[in-house]
């Protein structure tokens, strides 16, 4: 496998979809190759920071209406 | 699935017995990948903003008939999409909307990195950087996560979803098929090149 193929299967090999065949490849090629193994890495850290993106506060008066729908709800 | 309709939800149950703090904590962890799943549909952060407040509406008067054939989170989530894309459609009615969403030709094949890094051999010729010596502040600093936050916004809508729902709400492939109906594979292929993409945009960032 070359690295411009390897780039290619990273999502699938973080998925745990590769075939058994390509999966013993692609690690026997990430354990040589110093450029793929950061580019593994930084998706990863692409992954992670995607993450961090997750919050965001909740405006005020959209909070204050469904707290007012779940009582509603809650009363009923 | 048995183990699916045996599964008790801590948040499902919150909810049922009428917790208010539960429900609040709930909205709260949620809105964010919400707000950014119901952008990818609607022409601006109100319009989504009230998809979401709709979408909790819609969860509180139809509890009683969720039956745990899927996460519940799932389930919250796929009231969102069907609230985000019906306002879409009608939306795109009213405005001169020029189906924006399906002309992203983002199930393109071609490869994710820039052919010209590598050499004939196709062997690396200008591999990646490595981050591992960026201090973690740097890498964790709001700059930081406000351009990743951007790279997400500027992909193909289609690689969005997927990329908001996996990596950014934390849904497994299996939920995210089952949510947009689509293939493991054209899953996979969505989400290889918005990763690669939001990558791009950090080695760029971080250079």
């Amino acid at each position: 496998m070359t690295c411009r193929e390897v780039v290619e299967l990273m999502t699938d090999y973080l998925d745990g979809v590769l075939s058994a065949a390509d999966r013993a490849k692609f690690e026997q090629h990430m354990t040589g190759c110093d450029g793929c193994s950061t580019y593994l890495d930084q998706l990863r850290t692409a992954r992670m920071l995607m993450g961090k993106v997750a919050y965001e506060p909740v405006p005020a008066p959209l909070k204050a209406e469904l707290m007012n729908a779940f009582r509603s709800w809650k009363a009923s | 699935m048995l183990s699916v309709s045996l599964h008790v939800d801590p948040d499902l149950e919150a909810l049922r017995s009428g917790n208010e703090a539960a429900f609040e904590a709930l909205i709260g962890r949620y809105h964010g990948p919400m707000l950014r799943l119901a952008m990818t549909y609607t022409r601006d952060r109100g319009a989504a903003e009230d998809a979401v407040q709709e979408t909790w509406l819609i969860c509180l008067r139809t509890l009683s008939r969720f039956e745990g054939r899927s996460s519940f989170k799932t389930w919250i989530f796929g009231i969102l999409l069907n609230v985000a894309r019906s306002r879409r459609r009608k939306e795109s009615r009213i405005l001169p909307f020029t189906s924006l969403f399906w002309r992203d030709g983002d199930n393109a094949r071609g490869p994710t990195v820039d052919r010209r890094r590598f050499g004939g051999d196709g062997l690396w010729s200008q591999p990646p950087d490595s981050w591992a010596n960026i201090p973690e502040s740097r890498l964790l600093d709001r700059e930081t996560i406000d351009r990743v936050k951007v790279a997400i916004e500027g992909l193909p809508a289609k690689q969005r979803e997927v990329v908001i729902l996996r990596d950014v709400a934390g849904f497994d492939a299996e939920e995210v098929c089952s949510l947009l109906s689509i293939s493991a594979a054209n899953q996979r292929v969505r989400l290889h090149r918005g990763r690669a993409s939001v990558r791009k945009t950090l080695e760029e960032y971080l250079k």
